[in-house]
């Protein structure tokens, strides 16, 4: 199996005025492809220190971090940007949609940023990913006219438009009553099963059981890893009582 | 990173903030429009004063008798005879870039006809001084070298006479006019030439063969003034030399005495009018260009309240992969269009004014395609200018602490 992501003891100090935060405390752990990883910890634990560092959005203090076979450690702030353009797909909790920007275009952002891809490749790319989390007939509509659930799965098509290695979601059910989160939960599951690796940030025990594997930090370290019995979240969703919303 | 990506980028946000861009752009449409108001007016109203002394003769030269000092006090020229009808003949006879040249002797006094009167002035020339001066007959004709030999009583009136003298509109051709005590017959109408450049009237004029004016009315035998035509446009500061050298010769004046007369063309009075103009000018294209900085400035304001109000949308294009050069590239192009497409309709919006009043003011329409060259690049000059620093906070901006703005 091909690892897509490799830590080695990683560190992460913070100056905090004269103090030193010592928010990661030599965290070591690999993802292979295919994974679906749930990071579970409180705040404070370091999970979103590990997240940022995961997304290349911030460099450790010392350890070793691969994705996808390249080191990230010692690379400059525009080799990190490429790194994020061609490699990860990030999920937010708040989505982060461009207002008054349609569907389409949100999901074509990304590839705005990678000068090899055409404007009509660009284009049948963004659609295809709509199509993937099932929004093609919503491609045209703005964020404001589309529901908290379909705001999250135009992320997740923004997230896939790249290809990319892994799928980085940070508390990307934070937002969304149980209903929708079992659906979001479920896309991501169809995804994982057609081959999606995806690393999941949540503090919810609840949804870390959709995932097949968890990892707990606490406090900077690794307190558990370990797979998970995974539940279907379709299931889930069946079992749900019916809403009165219908 | 692709430029028409990023283009399309900037296109997207501005597009996404309609009003704001709209507010942003005003500053620059005023600043450019005024600019370009200021600088076309200015060279109207150059172009008409041009025009205005184009309809005198470009080629006109006058000469006038001197100031009159006596123990330095400046006592005017009412006095000097100096010109005479010799000197006239002296410039006909030996001047080779002169084409025509005429005596003039001028009086006012009330014009009557019938129950009707006009306080008029009464010009006096040769039967080339209608040439000189670039009037033309509208009906009936000039008056001959005979009539100037014989100081015939007759005279040619202009439009604004005519009304008031003749304000039935009955024909004036033929009919006797008295200026002050004098009868003349009109035998010519001028073609009208309107208000010249400072305001007066040139068709309030009666022009009479220069030895009547000065035998019936004046009883004088100097002249005022001489008037003159060069051969050409080009040959008009030669022909003021010859002039001068003629009249030193004829009044005898030694190499040590100064002029007892003065030589104008119209060429310098051009000079000494376009270049009040020109002053004019550039004082009020520098006012217009400080409303263009202040419009500047609003941009770079606006630009910097959009980097703090978009910083989540900066931190999301960080984490999709925008490099620090193409946030840069993006909000310097965001301003950059703002203020082309502003200096754009700035442009139109003061071409559109400049029409307008030079219309109103009966002035000649002028595209200076400089001013419109400048305000352009100065356009893109702003727009660089004031949006670099805007641009460079927002590339500055760290993407995880832009992700978690609220």
């Amino acid at each position: 199996m091909n690892e897509i992501l490799k830590v080695e003891n990683l560190r992460r100090v913070f100056d905090v005025g004269a103090e030193k935060v010592h928010a990661l405390k030599g965290i070591s752990f690999t993802v292979t492809e295919n994974e679906f990883v749930s990071i579970m910890g409180t705040s404070g634990s370091g999970k979103s220190t590990l997240l940022n560092i995961l997304g290349c959005l911030d460099t450790p203090t010392s350890g070793e971090y691969y994705i996808d076979g390249i080191s990230v450690s010692d690379r400059t702030k525009d080799e990190l940007s490429v790194i994020r353009n061609r490699k990860i797909g990030f999920v937010f909790q708040a989505y982060n949609l461009l207002a008054r920007t349609s569907a389409l275009e949100n999901v074509e952002l990304p590839l705005l940023y990678n000068s090899s891809i055409s404007a009509s490749e660009r284009h049948e790319r963004a659609k295809h990913a709509l199509e993937l989390v099932g929004l093609q007939e919503r491609m045209y509509h703005m964020p404001n006219q589309l529901s908290g659930g379909q705001q999250q799965r135009v992320a997740i098509a923004r997230a896939l438009v790249n290809d990319p290695v892994i799928l980085l979601a940070d508390e990307a059910t934070g937002n969304l009553d149980t209903r929708t989160s079992y659906e979001i939960m479920s896309l991501f599951q169809e995804l994982n099963a057609q081959g999606k690796t995806i690393a999941f940030v949540t503090h919810e025990p609840d949804i870390a059981v959709f995932t097949g594997r968890t990892i707990q930090l606490r406090d900077g370290h690794i307190v558990k890893d370990e797979p998970v019995k995974t539940q279907s979240a379709r299931a889930a969703l069946e079992a749900l009582p019916p809403s009165d919303d219908y | 990173m692709n430029f028409f990506n990023l283009l399309k980028i900037a296109l997207q946000a501005i597009k996404r903030n309609k009003t704001r861009a709209l507010l942003t752009m005003l500053g620059i449409i005023i600043g450019i429009g005024a600019v370009i108001t200021m600088v076309s007016l200015g060279q109207s109203s150059k172009q008409s004063i041009n025009d205005q002394i184009s309809d005198m003769g470009t080629n006109l030269i006058t000469v006038r008798r001197a100031w009159n000092r006596r123990a330095g006090v400046n006592v005017g020229t009412t006095n000097v005879q100096t010109l005479k009808i010799a000197d006239v003949n002296a410039i006909a006879d030996r001047a080779k870039y002169i084409a025509s040249v005429s005596p003039v002797v001028s009086s006012s006094g009330q014009l009557i006809y019938g129950s009707n009167n006009w306080p008029g002035s009464i010009q006096g020339g040769n039967e080339q001084f209608l040439s000189i001066r670039k009037f033309a007959i509208a009906s009936g004709t000039n008056f001959t070298a005979d009539d100037v030999r014989s100081s015939a009583k007759v005279c040619i009136i202009g439009k604004t006479v005519q009304d008031n003298l003749f304000p039935d509109g009955e024909s004036p051709l033929g009919k006797v006019i008295r200026f002050g005590r004098i009868p003349l017959k009109v035998i010519g109408v001028l073609e009208s030439k309107g208000n010249n450049q400072m305001g007066q009237d040139q068709d309030d004029i009666v022009i009479a063969p220069y030895t009547t004016v000065q035998k019936r009315i004046l009883a004088v035998t100097y002249l005022q003034q001489i008037v003159a035509s060069a051969v050409g446009e080009n040959y008009v500061d030669l022909a003021a030399m010859e002039i001068e050298n003629i009249l030193r010769g004829t009044h005898r004046l030694t190499a040590d005495k100064d002029n007892d007369f003065e030589v104008f063309t119209q060429q310098e009075m051009l000079e000494t009018m376009t270049s009040v103009i020109g002053f004019l000018t550039i004082l009020l294209a520098f006012i217009a260009a400080i409303s263009l900085l202040v419009g500047g400035i609003g941009i770079m304001n606006i630009m910097l309240v959009t980097v703090t109000e978009r910083t989540k949308e900066i931190g999301l294009r960080m984490s999709i992969g925008a490099t620090k050069k193409d946030i840069i590239q993006q909000f310097l192009y965001e301003s950059i269009i703002l203020c082309l497409i502003g200096g754009l309709v700035g442009i139109l919006f003061g071409l559109g004014a400049s029409y307008v009043i030079s219309s109103a003011l009966n002035w000649p329409f002028i595209i200076s395609p400089m001013a419109v060259g400048i305000s352009f690049v100065v356009c893109a000059a702003t727009g660089i200018f004031f949006g670099l620093y805007p641009a460079m906070k927002a590339a500055s901006l760290d993407p995880i602490q832009a992700l978690r703005y609220e």
